[in-house]
């Protein structure tokens, strides 16, 4: 019998090779100094290092050879897992006993190992052309894997962990703000941008200038766009009865949300704007000739047929928000961001982690939940639309 | 009864129908033949008001039109175009249950009516109804179009360019049982069409446009024997006139007592058909029967003949 290799795999299995080889965490004397760097068996007592690096020749050849998806999201799954219970092993091992300064980091082999069983789940799943509710449930399962293992405490030890413990009170805080802005900001992005869109698609004279316009301020770079709506804000709190009260300022979380509302217009109306001059001219001709109302055939045909470009629209707007609502930090409007800026002033990567890693996981978990609804919204028409 | 009268409608000072008067008789087949651009469609449009007239007066057994709101209207006349027009994120049944859902019928109601119009257009209600428009092949959905177009039982149904995007053997098809739905409901249809011999295999009364004008309008026979225009004749083809003349006509009208040899002919068939049988087996005559079956006489080449020439 032949063996037979899987391409993308033996690419995995080199990546995970170069993981195995680089270092796989970083003890530093303190949160600030450079550190230096551990192999695998350096980090983990010999018995554990051998069994991580067993388990990771098994998934790997699991990569390179050609086996059902099934069977690779196993192995890739039980190769995550082990891997960030190492790590977290690795932290308390590592960390001499009464030490509260040093602090241990993953480095660069556990990132690489991490991105090449990450990208092995990532093409299993794809491979099983899972449908909409069970991409959903991959998300759920991975979220409560994740939560599950910084609920044991087992990466207590890690210096990001450390960070955390620190300022698990502004966390929270700091998360909320985020998903606030993030969410708040999309949610008036879409009770504007929706009619608009709308009034644009029946008033065509008015869609250049509209769209031209959301063009316009998409091109303002974000921090400017802070930077310009200080004083407009700054005036209007000052000048309208009651504005400063409900934290209208020129600073802080106010500009934030108008500036993040400014730049999901743009994909909104857009997209509104496309989907609707994508419904069938038939179909809107047949629900005109068959007697519906102007209002009858916008919620009855044209919003269910344009729905999917609009939730297209949405998805980029809610990804691109819950990354941009970081900067808001710069001009005091809180969220992930403070951590980011924090870290960086303090040279502290791993402050700076705790801020980004988070934001990284929200605007993935974002993507993957409206593609799945998008998905569901365009089944039942694909064979209308797409082909 | 559907009266035009001395309609116009302009765009940027053309005339796409240039003061149209006609009376389309009511359980009748209309067909309005034209080149593109002729206005047909314009025309057709303007009786539901998809088009609103520069001036001039439509009335439906007697009524302006525009007595009472355009949805409204156009919720009492079946509406059916080229390339079926069907909501693609709904099912067949909610498709065909469109109109009723908009006049507010009862659940009860509604359903029944689904599965009469798909009983009717010989797809089976439990298999259609839950389908979507792109399950279906091309000619099951322009016969879901048509009966979405009859479900709310109109008098009058609109239809434009209807068979245009199906192929010619299911198009055959379509416009038989078009026929065969037509003198079930007793609808008063008027049909859009550029196909000369659509036009003659369906209408009662054909009317040509040209131009934005009305240039004839009556029963096939005349169009052929009597063209006012040289439009008209060019429409029906020199060539194809003893045919047409043959293809309006039934069987039955050719019959004479006697007997003849070989395969028999329907009473229903077309003496177009009848010709073509006769040519096609080298015989003088040929037996017909009636629907049932049952010998009814022969017909023979000679009579044929005599028919398809200009004057009998």
């Amino acid at each position: 019998m032949k063996i037979r290799f899987d391409k993308l795999g033996v690419v995995i299995a080199l990546v995970a090779a170069c993981g195995v080889f680089s270092s796989f965490a970083v003890l530093k004397p303190n949160r600030i100094l450079q550190g230096q760097a551990q192999s695998i068996l350096d980090a983990l007592p010999s018995g554990m290092g051998w069994g991580l690096l067993l388990v990771l020749v098994m998934a790997g050849t699991a990569a390179v050879l050609r086996m059902t998806a099934w069977a690779k999201l196993i192995a890739a799954a039980a190769a995550l897992l082990v891997l960030v219970l190492a790590m977290g092993y690795a932290a308390t091992f590592l960390t001499p006993s009464g030490n509260s300064y040093a602090r241990v980091s993953p480095a660069s082999g556990f990132w690489l190992l991490l991105f090449a069983f990450a990208l092995l789940a990532a093409d299993a799943m794809t491979r099983l052309r899972p449908p909409p509710w069970m991409r959903i449930l991959f998300l759920v399962i991975a979220a409560f894997g994740i939560g599950g293992v910084l609920m044991s405490g087992s990466w207590n030890g890690l210096s990001i962990m450390k960070e955390y413990s620190g300022r698990a009170d502004v966390f929270w805080t700091e998360a909320g703000r985020h998903v606030m802005l993030a969410l708040g900001s999309l949610a008036a992005a879409v009770a504007v941008g929706l009619p608009l869109g709308i009034f644009c698609h029946r008033f065509t004279a008015l869609k250049d200038a509209v769209l031209n316009t959301l063009n316009l301020i998409q091109t303002i770079p974000s921090i400017a766009l802070f930077g310009l709506l200080i004083g407009p804000l700054a005036w209007f709190a000052a000048t309208v009865p009651g504005a400063a009260n409900i934290g209208i300022r020129g600073i802080g979380a106010a500009p934030a949300f108008v500036a993040l509302f400014l730049y999901s217009l743009l994909p909104v109306v857009a997209n509104t704007v496309i989907g609707l001059a994508g419904v069938p001219r038939e179909a809107n001709d047949a629900a005109r000739g068959i007697g519906m109302t102007d209002r009858q055939r916008l919620f009855d045909v044209e919003l269910p047929l344009a729905l999917p470009v609009i939730l297209t629209g949405i998805r980029i707007v809610l990804v691109q928000n819950i990354g941009l609502a970081t900067i808001a930090a710069l001009i005091g409007g809180g969220g992930f961001g403070v951590f980011v800026f924090q870290g960086i002033g303090q040279t502290a990567m791993d402050l700076v982690l705790l801020g980004a890693v988070p934001t990284v996981a929200m605007a993935f978990a974002a993507a993957v939940v409206l593609d799945a609804s998008i998905e569901m919204n365009f089944r039942v028409q694909n064979g209308a639309r797409s082909a | 009864m559907i009266e035009i009268d001395a309609i116009t409608k302009t765009y940027d000072e053309i005339a796409v129908v240039d003061d149209v008067s006609m009376v389309i008789e009511p359980r009748t087949i209309t067909v309005v033949v034209g080149t593109s651009g002729s206005g047909k469609t314009t025309l057709l449009r303007m009786i539901n008001r998809l088009v609103e007239p520069t001036s001039g007066e439509i009335r439906l057994d007697g009524d302006d039109n525009r007595s009472m709101p355009a949805h409204e209207l156009r919720r009492r006349i079946g509406y059916a175009i080229q390339g079926h027009g069907l909501f693609p994120h709904r099912t067949v049944a909610q498709n065909i249950a469109t109109v009723p859902r908009l006049l507010g019928w009862e659940k009860p109601r509604m359903d029944a009516k689904v599965a009469e119009l798909l009983t009717l257009f010989q797809l089976e209600p439990e298999i259609f109804g839950p389908r979507y428009p792109h399950q279906l092949s091309g000619g099951q959905q322009q016969r879901v179009g048509v009966a979405r177009a009859l479900a709310a039982e109109p008098n009058v149904l609109l239809m434009d360019e209807p068979f245009g995007a199906l192929d010619p053997i299911i198009r055959a098809k379509a416009q038989d049982d078009l026929l065969a739905i037509q003198k079930h409901f007793g609808t008063t249809i008027v049909l859009v069409t550029h196909d000369m011999n659509e036009a003659f295999h369906l209408a009662n009364k054909i009317a040509v446009m040209d131009k934005g004008k009305v240039v004839q309008y009556g029963p096939p026979v005349e169009l052929v024997r009597a063209p006012t225009t040289d439009f008209v004749k060019t429409l029906i083809g020199d060539a194809e006139r003893p045919f047409r003349l043959l293809s309006v006509a039934n069987a039955a009208a050719a019959v004479e007592p006697g007997e003849a040899e070989g395969e028999p002919i329907q009473e229903d068939r077309s003496q177009q058909d009848a010709l073509a049988a006769l040519l096609w087996s080298g015989r003088d005559a040929l037996p017909v029967v009636s629907v049932g079956g049952k010998p009814i006489g022969r017909i023979k080449l000679s009579t044929l003949l005599k028919r398809a020439a200009r004057l009998q």
